[in-house]
């Protein structure tokens, strides 16, 4: 794996080195390491590019890196990973994909993960996405994410997307049944003429399930912004929604979130707000001595933290 | 010491110019300078004049010598002036240790900032990574405003109705905390306040009204005029 590789790699997944515990690289399209646990197999798709990760029943406290590096311009890949997540496992799930593009074809890498989590297992998924290279090609993403939670399972889901990616849509389903709960913290910023669309669709299907949504974003300069989430109460359950949005100089953001109760004892709420940076914080900061710009930057570091 | 001289301030009210402030003189060479004065008298009006975020409409404002009345808030906070809001501000994932460490001008550690917020009345372990955000209540963010000061330690501090929102109990370390500021530090304090307890701690008092400085003096000077405001109307005088 080369420095550029190696930086991609630390930007998405933090890693410096091989990490603990069960891990897949993709580097170029390519298998670039993997390692396995007693608990966690990984196999590859004969089918299709992808990987089956097999978390046994009663995992606790195990990691799983799934990295993605792209440092070869104009490569376009399709992977389709599925994570089976035993009964009462409690593990860590980071993937990540890091594009680094100084050609001038657009590459482009799209994940299809899929995740069944059986009873009572707890996950956290971690996916960060980066950017990289001055080249005229872009930097695409379009992650695609399916959740099923069984009975009381509870997936926690944060996705970054801080830099460098031109063009992404990012689709997320999730089916949540009885007892069981997602929770679904995004982030977001774009500059330049970047373009990020995020749609969410999750359905409550029993009893006492909830989802609870946070997407914090900004969108700078010439970029755009479309946020659409249809949440669907079919059962006795709670869902919130939160969509909370700077925008500064040019850019556009839409927010579009959509409520549907089948049940009378579906509670949902949504909160969405976008608007420029308050006056009353900058000037704050500015009497602390900081300039505009400076002000501006910690507002904005602050609100994506 | 700092130097309002002529200050004068009007804005636009549908078309109509409203004078707010009237040739303001007014030299805060003392320690510790009360400024009282009914609703809409001006008074936090003159404290965003000072720290810039309102330019005057004529007059110059003059920092140990220099004339300021051109500088951007930025450089009047570089040159040694702080303004704690009358309503402190809100922000989403920043934290107190963050803000604090803006206000000091460096990586607040720990045990600065246990200093800091124990004068406040705060203990640091519990509000050190809180968000600043709407799930402080609002006696707490006023408390961490004043804390942003305290950290700043320049020679030029205004506080906006510091006692506004704080309840009877941490009224009292408000005081204290005045009275260690008063005692410590070698510039001027400049507090803006309705509070009979706070007047008295001061070396001086002014007394706005209309925009205007009434009166400048002691507290057994000024008080008479503060209590004596003139007829009311009828329609005041039968409710009262």
């Amino acid at each position: 794996m080369d420095a550029i590789q190696q930086n991609l790699l630390e930007q998405v997944a933090g890693l410096h080195e091989i990490p603990a515990g069960a891990y897949n690289i993709r580097a170029n399209g390519q298998l670039a390491g993997r390692n396995t646990t007693a608990n966690i197999d990984i196999i590859t798709k004969e089918d299709r590019a992808g990987i089956d990760i097999r978390i046994k029943p009663g995992t606790k406290s195990e990691s799983v890196h799934i990295p993605v590096v792209l440092s070869q311009s104009g490569l376009k890949e399709s992977v389709y990973n599925d994570f089976f997540v035993g009964e009462d496992a409690d593990v860590t799930i980071v993937a990540g994909c890091g594009i680094h593009n100084s050609g001038d074809a657009a590459s482009e890498h799209s994940g299809i993960h899929r995740f069944f989590v059986e009873k009572n297992a707890r996950v956290r998924y971690v996916e960060k996405h980066y950017g990289s290279g001055d080249g005229s090609g872009e930097r695409i993403m379009n992650p695609v994410t399916e959740i099923h939670l069984a009975p009381g399972a509870y997936l926690e889901m944060e996705t970054v997307q801080i830099k460098g990616i031109d063009s992404t849509r990012r689709v997320t389903r999730a089916e949540v049944e009885e007892g069981a709960a997602l929770v679904i913290k995004e982030k977001i910023m774009t500059h330049g003429r970047q373009l990020a669309e995020t749609d969410f669709t999750v359905d409550m299907n029993g009893d006492d399930s909830s989802v609870n949504l946070i997407s914090r974003s900004v969108a700078k300069e010439q970029s755009r912004q479309r946020f659409k989430s249809c949440i669907t109460g079919n059962a006795r359950c709670h869902g919130h929604s939160e969509c909370d949005a700077i925008i500064m100089d040019d850019a556009s953001v839409s927010a579009a979130p959509e409520l549907t109760a089948n049940n009378i004892d579906a509670n949902l709420i949504h909160e969405a707000a976008i608007g420029k940076i308050a006056g009353e914080q900058l000037t704050k900061l500015m009497t602390l001595g900081l300039t505009e710009k400076e002000a501006e930057e910690q507002i904005v570091n602050g609100f994506l933290r | 010491m700092l130097e309002l001289k002529g200050i004068c301030y009007s804005a636009e009210d549908e078309s109509r110019e409203v004078e707010i402030l009237n040739d303001i003189n007014l030299t805060l060479d003392d320690r510790f300078v009360a400024v009282t004065g009914p609703n809409g008298s001006g008074k936090s009006t003159l404290a965003k004049i000072i720290a810039g975020i309102l330019k005057p409409t004529a007059g110059r404002i003059i920092l140990d010598g220099e004339d300021i009345t051109d500088l951007s808030i930025t450089e009047r906070a570089n040159k040694g002036i702080s303004y704690a809001f009358q309503q402190p501000v809100r922000f989403k994932g920043i934290t107190v240790r963050e803000l604090l460490s803006v206000a000091a001008g460096r990586d607040a550690s720990m045990s600065d900032i246990c200093e800091i917020l124990s004068e406040v009345g705060l203990c640091a372990r519990d509000y050190v990574n809180r968000e600043v955000n709407a799930s402080l209540s609002g006696g707490e963010l006023k408390r961490i405003e004043i804390a942003m000061i305290i950290a700043r330690k320049t020679k030029v501090s205004i506080f906006d109705e510091p006692e506004a929102g704080i309840d009877l109990w941490s009224f009292q370390n408000l005081i204290r905390v005045f009275e260690k500021m008063h005692e410590e530090i070698n510039g001027s304090i400049l507090i803006i306040s309705h509070q009979e307890r706070i007047l008295g701690l001061a070396d001086r008092i002014v007394l706005l009204s209309g925009g205007q400085i009434r009166k400048v003096g002691s507290k057994e000077e000024v008080m008479p005029e503060l209590l004596d405001r003139g007829q009311p109307c009828k329609t005041l005088t039968d409710k009262l």
